[in-house]
């Protein structure tokens, strides 16, 4: 007679197909998932109390430090309810610039989900190939803000400073070799049989599960809901732009490697016609109640020097009132909810990590399934720990 | 312009009694109700109102500023009509208890989970109520405005924090 007892897996938060510290248990019926418990936290930093008791430049960067593959999403989330709330416009040249860059961040952050993604499953090539265009964008990362993940780049009103003139030439010289990359890596994937074998019909969610569990993003799109904040709920001037938003069919973990896979085709466009709109001009807006002063002032003026301690010291004051802005990340919709007392620290800053919300139907997309298919399904979800746990 | 907005307008028709406060701000409609109604509110926008994706669930802690401690935030997004909705009841230090939104939507479950954890609002009939990001064993809440920032069993900060 067969025993049909279960048995209880531990699954990390050691382990490197978890992203991190995930840690799962897991019940199986052999090889095959009964019931999975993610336990998460282990990366709890505590950023939403820390924010309470900064003011709101020196949250800034904070928000770096959640989702670490895309640093500057999570800026440009931040400044944009800061700015919301504090009512700034923002210059034409730092909003070209804060959408190219937003555009290489989700390359990047693509990158690597298709890097791991692909290595969890057993296509090591890929990794590599993935990681040396990586590269790439660390340098302009680099170039642009002295560091290659926590860049810090973005302030409230435009940018911390202009990008060199070596800028354009590299993004563009990127953005044109690209598409060739992206076709090595569907060569390698796209009709390799064993990796339709593990990614067609792995880790199936209906849109309707997918929006009443909260899913956004590619993930979301895979499952053939047709939406994306940066056209439906346009911020940051994208309504400007022109790009196709890509949907998948069948709902499992190819659609969803597809849908990344034509977003990384469609960023490159945004990036061009970024490009092509970068015209000269100031990169941070004319508020002197809520930006920085330019260096030169700060380090030739005493007025200058005045006002850039009293910025750094005290911050600004900000209406009472409460603003929520949702940015399209590479994860999917990273929201931040700012409520303010009037004072010069935010009453409460809360954060819309997508990757937590996401992570919630790992149970619904794996039971069934083997513990094979369930490292597929973390990869598909595309987490990020420093997000989830914050 | 608040008045104007498609959710405020059926939520005045059908639940005038509960609703307390309309107000717009930076062009976002938040509508503030009674505790009481709340799950009947959730589900009414929901079901015909066809907000059907919960983004956000979460809590501030207004120590000492308002009369109820904790405000409850949730926002509401409507994929097929576009557009954002913010429903906030406030919540007594006395009865930290409202009923779970996870019956409403599936999301909620790990959101309430998270506002238990961190401001230790309590919610009835809630299918999985633990902590979740800091440990089973751990005491107190720390989004909570008495909670010290340096944690419970340390001298506070004495140097510059901004």
């Amino acid at each position: 007679m067969a025993n049909t007892e279960t048995m209880t897996l531990n699954m990390g938060p050691q382990h490197p197909s978890t992203h991190g510290v995930l840690r799962l248990v897991l019940e199986l019926d052999g090889e095959v998932i009964v019931k999975v418990t993610p336990h998460i936290g282990f990366l709890h930093r505590g950023v939403e109390k820390l924010s309470e008791h900064r003011t709101y430049h020196q949250i800034l960067p904070l928000t770096d430090r959640l989702d670490y593959l895309a640093p500057m999403s999570n800026n440009l989330g931040y400044i944009l309810a800061v700015e919301k709330l504090m009512a700034v416009e923002v210059p034409e040249r730092a909003e070209t610039i804060r959408i190219i860059m937003a555009e290489l961040t989700r390359l990047q952050s693509h990158l690597v989900w298709l890097a791991c993604h692909a290595l969890d499953i057993g296509a090591m090539t890929v990794f590599i190939y993935a990681f040396r265009e990586r590269e790439t964008i660390m340098e302009t990362y680099e170039l642009i803000s002295g560091a290659r993940m926590t860049s810090n780049f973005f302030r409230v009103g435009g940018l911390s400073q202009d990008v060199p003139e070596e800028f354009v030439k590299k993004v563009s010289d990127f953005i044109d070799s690209m598409p060739g990359y992206l076709d090595q890596y569907e060569g390698l994937l796209t009709t390799n049989p064993i990796w339709l074998k593990r990614t067609v019909g792995n880790g199936v969610i209906s849109a309707e599960d997918a929006i009443e569990i909260g899913i956004t993003g590619p993930a979301l799109r895979g499952s053939g809901v047709d939406w994306d904040l940066r056209r439906d709920d346009s911020y940051a001037g994208y309504d400007k732009y022109q790009f196709k938003v890509p949907v998948g069919e069948k709902c499992d973990t190819f659609d969803r490697y597809k849908v990344r896979l034509i977003e990384m085709r469609e960023s490159c466009k945004i990036v061009r016609q970024g490009l092509d709109r970068l015209k000269p001009g100031p990169v941070l807006a004319d508020c002197p109640q809520v930006c920085y002063p330019p260096k030169e002032s700060v380090y030739n003026s005493i007025e200058g020097l005045i006002h850039h301690f009293k910025i750094a010291s005290e911050g600004f004051a900000a209406p009472e009132g409460e603003v929520y802005q949702g940015v399209e990340a590479p994860k999917g919709e990273l929201g931040f909810y700012i409520v303010s007392d009037g004072g010069n620290k935010p009453e409460r800053l809360r954060i819309r990590p997508p990757s937590f919300v996401n992570l919630q139907a790992i149970e619904q997309m794996s039971v069934g399934s083997m513990i094979a298919d369930l490292v597929a399904v973390i990869g598909t979800l595309d987490i990020v720990l420093g997000e989830i746990d914050r | 312009m608040a008045e104007n907005n498609r959710a405020v307008l059926k939520l005045k028709e059908k639940f005038a009694a509960s609703i307390i406060d309309v107000v717009e701000f930076r062009g976002e409609v938040t509508v503030t109700v009674a505790k009481d109604a709340i799950i009947e509110i959730l589900s009414f926008l929901k079901q015909s109102l066809q907000f059907n994706q919960l983004t956000d669930l979460t809590a501030v802690d207004y120590e000492g500023k308002k009369e109820d401690r904790f405000m409850m935030v949730y926002q509401l997004l409507s994929i097929p009509h576009k557009d954002r909705l913010r429903i906030k009841t406030p919540v007594s230090e006395a009865v930290c208890i409202i009923p779970t939104a996870s019956q409403v939507w599936k999301t909620a479950n790990w959101l309430e989970r998270e506002v238990f954890d961190l401001f230790g609002i309590v919610f009835d009939k809630h299918p999985d109520p633990r902590r979740i990001l800091m440990t089973e064993d751990w005491v107190g809440h720390p989004l909570r405005k008495d909670y010290p920032l340096q944690g419970p069993d340390r001298e506070p900060y004495k140097g510059r924090l901004s």
